[in-house]
């Protein structure tokens, strides 16, 4: 028994503390993407013409390819996580590492589609995008927003699931103490679902 | 109690996953799901394709909580609740939010 679990209740095993904790920040991460939600929907009702028309910049192939590419990083990590439970650590930290390659995918796909967009004069208080319809500035920037903030938690993803393997290597995560690959793989799985939604709201409205 | 009944009852309460059959059925499901969305939206059904997107993208993030992230394996009522929970949240902002503007 660790010393970890001798603290607080007995009742409570250190696992269930942190994937208490982990599902109650996944809650807050639902509700701040869900407010940039409902203004996106409330612009998209209020604008309608001018959302189907922006939406038209978008490329549905690059979208249609980065959901299959977060969803199969989705699998690898459920995967990892499976394969660390049953006590193979190398089978897990390869999982991983191909959750990692696929978040790095996508985000080089995500990459050239916003450096086509800058290209094309449509960034945030550019001069072109500007002389558009409100409602397309309106759509932009939340594009921009949304699929910025997403990327964010990509990024962090990637980050955690790199320290991950680190500890891995070093032994302080194993199928006795799980709890941190659980966590981030969750935290994965949020990041998925967001993108589920971003990508037909955005991509698809055509 | 031993240390190992002690780690087999912190390992009973916490979440146990699928294997990996069930994982690759959820993982083949949401592969077509995402075919079926982008075959839909480019089938010009007007003011239902949203709808119909949106549902989609609900029925694969249910299958994501509940396979991938072990929500169908919990066993903490606490855990089982939470997301329930903040999609009422969500949907009461959304209603009111509604109830503004489309009646103003």
């Amino acid at each position: 028994m660790s010393g970890r679990e001798r603290q607080g209740d007995a009742d409570l095993a250190a696992g269930d503390r942190g994937r208490i904790g982990m599902w109650l920040f996944i809650c807050t991460e639902i509700l701040l993407f869900g407010g940039l939600f409902l203004l996106y929907s409330v612009y998209r009702y209020k604008h309608q013409a001018d959302f189907h028309a922006a939406s038209l910049n978008l490329s549905r192939f690059d979208g249609t390819l980065n959901t299959l590419v977060l969803i199969t990083s989705s699998l690898t990590a459920a995967l990892a996580v499976h394969e660390l439970r049953g006590g193979r650590t190398a089978k897990a930290r390869l999982f991983i590492a191909f959750t990692i390659l696929f978040a790095l995918t996508f985000l080089t796909v995500k990459g050239f589609e916003w450096g086509e967009k800058f290209t094309h004069g449509l960034y945030p208080d550019a001069a072109h995008l500007l002389s558009l319809p409100r409602g397309q500035i309106l759509y932009f920037g939340l594009y921009f927003t949304m699929t910025g903030l997403h990327a964010v938690h990509v990024i962090v993803g990637m980050g955690l699931f790199g320290y991950a393997l680190r500890s891995m290597s070093r032994g302080r995560v194993d199928a006795d103490h799980p709890i941190y690959v659980e966590n981030v793989t969750l935290f994965w799985h949020l990041v998925d679902i967001i993108w589920i939604f971003l990508f037909p709201l955005f991509y698809l409205i055509s | 109690m031993s240390d190992t009944d002690i780690e087999r009852k912190g390992g009973g309460t916490a979440a146990h996953g699928p294997g990996y059959r069930s994982y690759l059925l959820v993982y083949a499901l949401l592969v077509c799901l995402t075919v079926l969305t982008v075959t839909s939206a480019s089938l010009n059904l007007g003011a239902v394709a949203i709808a119909i997107v949106l549902v989609i993208a609900g029925t694969k993030s249910i299958f994501v909580l509940l396979y991938f992230m072990h929500l169908r394996y919990e066993k903490r009522l606490l855990i089982k609740i939470l997301i329930p929970i903040v999609v009422a949240t969500l949907a009461i902002f959304i209603g009111l939010t509604y109830t503004d503007i489309l009646y103003r």
